[in-house]
């Protein structure tokens, strides 16, 4: 085994151990536990009144826009690491490249704010 | 040892069982749960590969980001699941074709293989020595690379400003406050003082 996939042993032996903890309760309560579901058990539970409606129903839009403005800039900060990382080596030219694209997106960012599209309401 | 094997058929086998749940699971919203583990089970084989960086991007950007916004997409579609399921047959012979496109490219992958067994060699990128995954694309990407970056840059931007333009829609008759309104509202502009005589009123 690398050294590198040596480091990676704590996360697998992690996971191992969640999956078999989450297998031995869920397992258990299923098979230890008395099973006698009927139709109000099933029933999803509001706030003690009947359900109403459906669950899945059509929500605004503006969480969609919320969400994609944070895919954009979560990118952003992605291509930062790297950068970051190898500073040293890439001299100026390196550090100015990322200037550039951070400018690009702020002039995305600079129109997106005064267009309102932060703001909820 | 024996632990890499063992981890490699471990998430290759949930990456590909979870893939199947995606296509068929009957809940939209199951299937994007179903993904988000494909997407996991993929990080893992990508820390398997040595390319520590791009599992992690992969976790952060499609598990934290891209998955959100499909479950978004697939929670503001109004589906139908009965009518969903009755285009089924419809839609097949297009879903089978691109199969197949796929298979027949997975087949040209693997021939090479078996015919060029050297091909091998050229395909692999030489292990960059001594130094991580993110240093070492970090040492490229801004310098050779500068104009794919910037261009992932614009990219980035065009995305911003189309999803800006598609989706807002500013809204009648609701009330904001101003602060530069607020703070240069004048005493004069808001008051006025009235001298109010005995038995008189205002």
């Amino acid at each position: 085994m690398s050294t590198m996939l040596a480091e990676y042993l704590p996360i697998l032996i992690f996971l191992g151990i969640s999956i078999v903890m989450v297998t031995v309760m869920l397992g258990a309560s299923y098979v230890i536990a008395r099973q006698r579901p009927d139709s109000e058990k099933n029933a999803p539970y509001e706030c003690g009144f009947e359900a109403f409606g459906d669950a899945r129903r059509p929500f605004d839009v503006r969480f969609y826009l919320v969400a994609i403005l944070f895919i954009i800039f979560d990118l952003e900060v992605a291509f930062l690491f790297p950068w970051a990382v190898s500073l040293g080596e890439v001299g100026l030219f390196g550090f100015w490249s990322m200037m550039v694209f951070l400018g690009v997106l702020t002039v995305g960012f600079i129109y997106e704010w005064k267009k309102g599209a932060l703001e909820w309401d | 040892m024996i632990i890499p094997e063992i981890a490699f058929y471990l998430f290759s086998v949930v990456a590909i069982a979870s893939a199947f749940m995606v296509v068929a699971a009957r809940n939209p919203v199951h299937s994007v749960l179903f993904l988000i583990l494909t997407f996991f089970n993929a990080a893992g084989l990508f820390v398997l590969l040595g390319a520590e960086f791009l599992a992690m991007i992969l976790v952060i950007v499609y598990v934290g980001a891209v998955a959100v916004l499909f479950l978004f997409v697939v929670m503001m579609l109004d589906i139908n699941f009965v009518e969903l399921r009755q285009g089924f047959l419809q839609y097949m012979p297009v879903g089978v074709a691109i199969g197949i496109v796929l298979l027949i490219e997975l087949v040209f992958v693997l021939g090479t293989w078996v015919i060029v067994p050297e091909a091998k060699v050229f395909a692999e990128a030489p292990p960059p020595a001594n130094v991580t995954n993110t240093h070492a694309l970090g040492q490229i990407l801004y310098t050779e690379y500068v104009y794919l970056f910037q261009a992932a840059g614009l990219v980035l931007l065009v995305a911003m400003v189309g999803a800006i333009v598609l989706t807002l829609r500013t809204r009648e008759g609701v009330r904001r406050q101003s602060a530069f309104a607020q703070t240069h509202r004048r005493r004069e502009d808001a008051i006025e003082i009235k001298k109010v005589l005995p038995g008189q009123g205002a």
